[in-house]
């Protein structure tokens, strides 16, 4: 017991510096999201792989228009401009300034919201095409559109294309979720709140989104629990790991873009 | 906590890395929508180009160059060799259960 209590004492009163530097010489929080961000890339590289095993050794579909291509190019740059005001956002947090901070992260906010807008109205048009998936719902020109026989002649297509898109998709919408609520905490929660129960009412019942929404109010759970039960002002530190996340979508999408898009321009 | 002081003093570095990326995406669309090489040479060339963008992301964007050289190799060889286990694990499998179509290989 006494040499329990000694030992205690001499952790306690152990001089700065006497501690073991750590391993990879940055802070916990840091190192554990590369650590997730390393797991999380195998996911998504077995959803690419999975993609490029079908693509190899199946009559691929080329359904991309120039209008598709467009779409996605200008996803791309909201995407990459991100990013940069992500790093003006880390910036901006380590000298201590929360204003711009605030205001580097609502940007960033705005970009990946445009992206995920864009995307949105990307998926209701293939979908009104015809290029659905068993289970979705499916607004009256899905049966005659230019792309129902792909849907029927290679289920493939749609089902890797919805797959892989819809888990970057979801990752951008967690990742401007995170933003917000390192941005600007509890306050960030109305929003996300307004934001599912408007768009549930908003958007009509044949489009996937009605049902999509649905993720916003899970967030709002998880997030509503995490703020309440360890309320906390976020430091540069917080600022710097969600910068990891964030730059880790946009570098997803660096693989999608080519090989999904422009792997599958239409030939004219 | 990332060193600050080295850095702030070069944001100009990240505009230009943010340029090169937006090139590179432009040349990119180029290739792809004008069909410039056949299917298999086109996989390749943009899967290079993906791969220097993402080299940028990582490098600069997510600060692994600035980061302690221990750190920097553990993550990209361990990711790397997870997916090249993945390519010699999936593919040969592929082929061997669904070959290609009388040799037909990219559409």
């Amino acid at each position: 017991m006494a040499d329990a209590a000694l030992q205690h004492n001499a952790v306690e009163h152990s001089l700065p510096g006497e501690y073991e530097a750590p391993l990879f010489g940055a802070y916990s929080k840091k190192v554990g999201m590369w650590l997730f961000l390393a797991s999380d890339s195998l996911t998504f590289g077995a959803l690419l792989f999975a993609f490029s095993y079908n693509r190899i050794y199946t009559a691929w579909p080329t359904p991309f228009h120039v209008a598709s291509i467009t779409n996605a190019t200008i996803m791309t740059a909201c995407l990459l401009s991100s990013s940069l005001t992500m790093v003006m956002a880390v910036f901006a947090a380590q000298r201590s300034d929360r204003t711009w901070t605030r205001y580097w992260l609502l940007a960033t906010m705005a970009f990946g919201t445009a992206f995920i807008v864009l995307h949105g109205m990307e998926w209701t048009k293939l979908i009104g095409e015809g290029l659905t998936i068993p289970g979705f719902p499916r607004p009256a020109t899905a049966a005659t559109g230019e792309l129902a026989d792909v849907s029927k002649n290679v289920p493939q297509f749609p089902a890797t294309f919805f797959g892989l898109t819809a888990m970057h998709m979801l990752h951008v919408t967690i990742g401007v979720i995170y933003l917000g609520v390192v941005a600007f905490r509890k306050w960030f929660l109305p929003v996300i709140a307004v934001l599912w129960i408007g768009g549930y009412f908003l958007i009509p019942s044949d489009n996937i989104f009605h049902y999509g929404i649905h993720a916003l109010g899970l967030a709002l759970l998880v997030s509503a629990v995490i703020l309440f039960l360890k309320p906390k002002d976020y430091d540069a530190q917080d600022v710097e790991v969600s910068g990891l996340y964030w730059h880790f979508v946009d570098l997803v999408w660096m693989f999608i873009f080519p090989l999904v898009y422009l792997m599958s321009t239409k030939i004219t | 906590m990332h060193d600050a002081a080295i850095h702030d003093d070069s944001k100009s570095q990240y505009f230009w890395v943010w340029g090169a990326l937006l090139v590179l995406t432009a040349i990119e669309v180029v290739l792809g929508y004008k069909q410039v090489f056949e299917p298999i040479r086109m996989l390749q060339v943009l899967l290079i180009l993906s791969i220097i963008k993402s080299a940028l992301i990582i490098g600069y964007f997510m600060h692994l160059k600035f980061e302690k050289a221990l750190m920097r190799w553990m993550l990209v060889i361990s990711v790397t060799a997870c997916f090249i286990i993945m390519y010699f694990f999936f593919f040969p499998d592929a082929g061997r259960v669904l070959p290609p179509p009388n040799g037909v290989g990219l559409q």
